[in-house]
This record gives structure tokens, sequence and C-alpha cells, in this order.
């Protein structure tokens, strides 16, 4: 598929996505009014959606802010996870990789255990800044190891050195944790990630971390073209790509930790989503990066849809959802799909 | 066109000398070789010259030492292709060439309509316009050293860093890999620096030979001075006979003792 018609696809898949998301749950919103009132909000749209008052604060106060947030965290997981597949070379890494996941872990644990009854308003900031923390230290660490090499030895350490800081600090954390047990069900549910109890306060607090991480990842598809055919060749092509990967890497980190802050740990959107994106419209990362923001965004939506309304009232982790949705559907895709041959 | 000049150069790779001051210079226009035995300095030379290695001593173009150059100037004067290229499988032969044009986009912006240009030009002129939507994976051992001269040419460079062009061909594709060079050397002005491990095909090719021998400059000159029997045992520890071809430039075949 050209480029154009696979972001076009994407973007319809999205729509889709948060329309079904806004009409499914336990309040039976009329389709055609919500519809009606979706498009009220549109600018120089003025249409009377016969909505209830509480109809309608069912769909702008509990439904939209979390579709909304949905499909932010979505979006940054996904172009994290692409971003970072781009710059080591590698197709099976993850957003949660280079210590990212592991950092949030600890810092939500410990603001769970230590901070008492500010720990739950403090959890966001101490995922946010555990995620950064665990990236950075993952990177210094493997910078540091492959200071030695000349161009290009470097990604592979890197990433090795991300699997050691990530396990340094799940040590950490689970040691923090088996102090205090009462805690493990609070922390638990935490890692397991959830969107339930999403408001538009959250949105505008993450949308603008969203928005310059993304922003700059997105900047960068043709850098990570260039960056496929190794170091070395994008050294003598004019690139520097030591740079050019930091730049990438602390953008993807600021993506990925600004969707943790406010979900959780929510696996696989940022391994599959990339994938999917590919098979649409082939390995160019000036596709693929806008592709997952969208396929990504409309993924988590969906998920999230599924995570509360299979048991409502009750809700599962939405992390359980992807895995258990995605993995089999990711499956099939890879086997219906050929590889793209443009 | 350009020459290449490069004065005293000494590299050391982990600390154990790899070339030790050598000099030696690629005429406007022309081809030099680098021959010599496997750990000679041929490649690191070659890397040097890509600016892929620190060194000590000067590599000049046309006068201008290379150090002094931005990054992205000098990945415009010269195209660097290297023994094994990473070919990116899912990447079509089209994407692949259009990496030639890095060096002349602003970093933030993409490849325009005269980049798809000069993309498209180095495609036809090269015969592979024909695979453009093809992936790198699908192409054969010949086609693929055709790809990615393509993308060397779509640089539009000054010079051309080989390193082993031909290694991975049979017989046949090598001949054409080297004509193929040898008329774009002809028809763009390019000045060619490369590496060869088939002496005769050096000899054949290039109208100057550098044989290298433990990071020195053993001998150079024209094929009919390098290529010697006395140099070819002394320098590589080979039994060779030198003769005459068709064309006047050496042959030279291993020969066997059979007592």
């Amino acid at each position: 598929m050209k480029r154009a018609g696979a972001l076009s696809a994407a973007a319809a898949f999205l729509v889709v996505a948060a329309l079904v998301s806004a009409l499914v749950g336990a309040a039976d919103l009329n389709p055609l009014a919500t519809a009606a009132a979706l498009a009220d909000k549109i600018p120089f749209v003025h249409l009377h959606s016969g909505l209830t008052p509480l109809d309608s604060a069912v769909l702008f106060q509990i439904r939209l802010p979390r579709i909304v947030l949905g499909a932010l965290v979505g979006g940054l997981l996904a172009v994290a996870g692409a971003g970072y597949q781009g710059v080591f070379r590698n197709p099976l890494v993850d957003s949660g990789m280079l210590g990212a996941s592991a950092g949030a872990g600890l810092g939500a644990t410990i603001a769970i255990v230590y901070l008492g009854s500010a720990g739950p308003s403090v959890v966001p900031v101490a995922a946010f800044v555990g995620s950064l923390t665990g990236v950075a230290v993952a990177y210094l660490t493997g910078a540091a190891a492959s200071a030695r090499g000349a161009i290009g030895g470097g990604t592979a350490t890197l990433l090795l050195a991300g699997i050691a800081v990530g396990s340094f600090l799940v040590a950490v954390q689970t040691y923090v944790l088996q102090r205090s047990a009462s805690d493990i069900q609070a922390v638990y549910t935490w890692l397991l990630g959830s969107l339930s109890g999403a408001t538009w306060q959250q949105v505008t607090s993450v949308l603008p971390y969203a928005a310059v991480s993304t922003l700059i990842v997105l900047l960068h598809g043709r850098h990570l073209d260039v960056l496929a055919v190794g170091d070395e060749e994008a050294h003598a092509l004019g690139m520097r790509p030591g740079v050019v990967r930091l730049i990438v890497v602390a953008a993807c980190a600021l993506a990925a930790a600004s969707a943790v802050a406010v979900s959780g740990l929510i696996g696989f959107v940022g391994i599959v989503v990339p994938h999917v994106a590919r098979r649409l419209a082939g390995p160019s990362y000036r596709s693929v990066l806008p592709l997952s923001v969208l396929i990504g965004a409309g993924f988590l939506v969906l998920a999230d849809t599924v995570a509360r309304t299979v048991l409502s009232p009750a809700e599962l982790p939405i992390g359980v959802i992807t895995a258990l949705i995605g993995s089999p559907a990711f499956i099939w895709i890879l086997r219906s799909t050929k590889a793209v041959d443009t | 066109m350009t020459t290449l000049a490069v004065q005293g150069l000494s590299v050391s790779l982990d600390r154990t000398p790899v070339l030790r001051g050598v000099t030696c210079t690629a005429a406007a226009g022309g081809w030099l070789a680098l021959i010599g035995p496997n750990g000679a300095g041929k490649s690191t030379l070659i890397r040097a010259a890509a600016g892929l290695v620190a060194y000590e001593g000067a590599i000049r173009l046309d006068g201008t030492d290379l150090r002094s150059l931005r990054l992205r100037d000098r990945a415009r004067l010269m195209a660097y292709v290297p023994q094994e290229p990473v070919l990116p499988p899912d990447m079509t032969v089209e994407q692949y060439v259009l990496l030639g044009r890095t060096p002349h986009l602003g970093y933030l912006s993409g490849p325009g309509r005269h980049d798809r240009e000069r993309a498209a030009a180095a495609l036809e002129r090269l015969d592979v316009a024909r695979f453009a939507g093809r992936r790198l994976a699908r192409m054969s051992g010949g086609e693929r050293q055709r790809v990615v001269l393509a993308r060397a040419l779509a640089t539009e460079p000054a010079l051309l860093l080989l390193d082993e062009p031909t290694s991975m061909l049979d017989v046949g594709h090598q001949q054409q890999v080297l004509e193929l060079v040898d008329r774009l050397r002809r028809e763009s002005g390019l000045t060619v620096l490369s590496t060869l491990h088939d002496l005769t095909a050096a000899g054949q090719y290039a109208d100057h030979l550098v044989l290298l021998h433990e990071g020195r400059v053993a001998a150079a000159g024209p094929a009919a001075a390098v290529l010697t029997t006395e140099l070819i045992a002394a320098v590589y520890a080979a039994r060779v006979s030198v003769t005459a071809g068709q064309d006047g430039r050496p042959v030279v075949a291993p020969v066997r003792d059979l007592d």
C-alpha cells in the first residue's frame, strides 16, 4: 500500500475505534444523538443532539477523556517502540526497554510504599521520573562501556546495558515491595496498566510532553532510514549516528515516560504496532513512524473498550487485553500479509 | 576533476600500527588501486579517506585538507562503498539509491524532486531502473553491486572509494563491475581509489598501483613496474609467473611446484 493510502486507512481506523468506544459501555447512548453531540463540538457546527444531561456527562466527562487519553498513550507507546527499533536496527525492541519500564515500576512502587496517603497523587510523577532516569542510567552505562569502540560498535552494548540496568531496577523494586506486603495489591494493579479514572486534567498534563516527543521522533524518519545501512555508511553519508541516536532515544524515552505516567505499564503495543505499520507500507520510517502513532492510538482505544466492558462493571487490566487479543491478531497479520513489494 | 593526495598517513587500530607513513596520489580522473596481502592496510587507507578512522598525516582533495571540511561537505565530495555494504532486506532499490542524496539534504528537510531525479538518473545509468520497486533481498549478487554503485553515483561525488568492489562476485560479474566503474570514471571524470585483491584485474583497470606491505608502500607505479615476480614473491610469499597479456598488461598466475 502506498504511504498516503496507508495513512488514510490508519486515520480511519482510529476514528472508527474512537466512535465505537464512545458508544459502548454501561450507559446506553443513542448512536445518532452521540454522533450529533460530538459533531456539535466541531467549530461552526451547531447541532441539537437530544442527549440527556446525564448522557452528556457520561460522554464528555467519562468516556471522551478516557478515549483521548487511551489514544495518546497508544500513539506514544507505538511511536517510541518504532523509534527504538530504528535506532537499534532491531525489530524486537519495545518501548519499555533500556530500563524505561523497570525505572517507572520502581518510581511508582517507592511512591506507593513510602509516601502513604500522598502516594496515589504522586505516582504519575514518580513513574515519569523513574522511567526517564532508568533510560538515562542505561544509556550512560552503555555509552561508557562502548566508548572504546570506534563508530558503530555501540548499539548491541547499549541494549545489553539496558537489560542489565532493567534487571537491577526490578530487583530493587521487588526488595522495596517485599518490605511492605500491604501495598502489593496497589502496586500490582498499577503495574498491569489501566486507564480507569481518566480525566481531562490528565490529558492536558500529558499533552505537551506527548506533542514534543512525538514531533521530534517523526522528524527523524529519514535519519532512521539512513541508520538502516549501519553507522559506518551513515557516517560516510555525512550523518552523525551517535547524535541522531541520542536525540531519538531521548524523545522516545520522553514519549514512553509520558504514557507510563498516566497508564501504568502496558506492554505489547510498542513492539507489535510498528510491525503492522511495516506490513502496510514497507520499512521506511518516514511511513512507519506516523502510521505507528495512528494505529497505536486506535489499537489502545479498542483494547481499553474491551477492558472496561467484558467483565462490566469490573475492569480487566488493559495490559492483559493488549496481550490476549493483540498477540493472536498479530500472528494472523504476520501469516496473512506478504512482505511488501511496492 | 579531483586529485586525492595522501601524505605520511599513519593509523593505529587498538594501539597496533596498521599504516606507517604512507604517501600516494590518485591523479585527477585516474584509478589508483591498492594491492597487498591480507592485513597490509589497504582497507584501512580507504576507511581513513572516508573519515571512518582517526589518522596522522594528511589527506587532501585538490589541496584541501579533509579535516578542514564539515562532515556533510566532505560526504558530498566522496562516495564510500565498503567491502560488504549493509543492504536492508525490505528496503526497495529506489529507496536505497535515494539514501545517496543524504549529504545534499538539510537536517530537517526530506529529499525533493531534484534529489529523486538524480537518484532516478543513477538507476538508469547502472541499468537497474527496472528493479526500482524491488526489495534488496530479492537482488542477485551482481545486481546488488550495481545498486550499491548507483547509490554512490546518486551522491554525485568527485571521488569514488571502493573497498574490494568485486570480492563477492564470479569472474563474469567481476569484469562487468570493473568495466562499469571504468566507464563511470571516464564519463563523469570521477577519481577512483579502490582496493583490489585480484592482481591481474588491478593491472588491467587501474592506471596506478600501490603495493602495501605491513603498512608501508613496498612499490608504486604503473602495472608493469609493480606486478613483478620478485616483488610478489617478496611481499606475498607466493610463487607466481608474470606474463604479458594480449593488451600488453601483466597477467599474474600462481605457479605450483610439482617435484
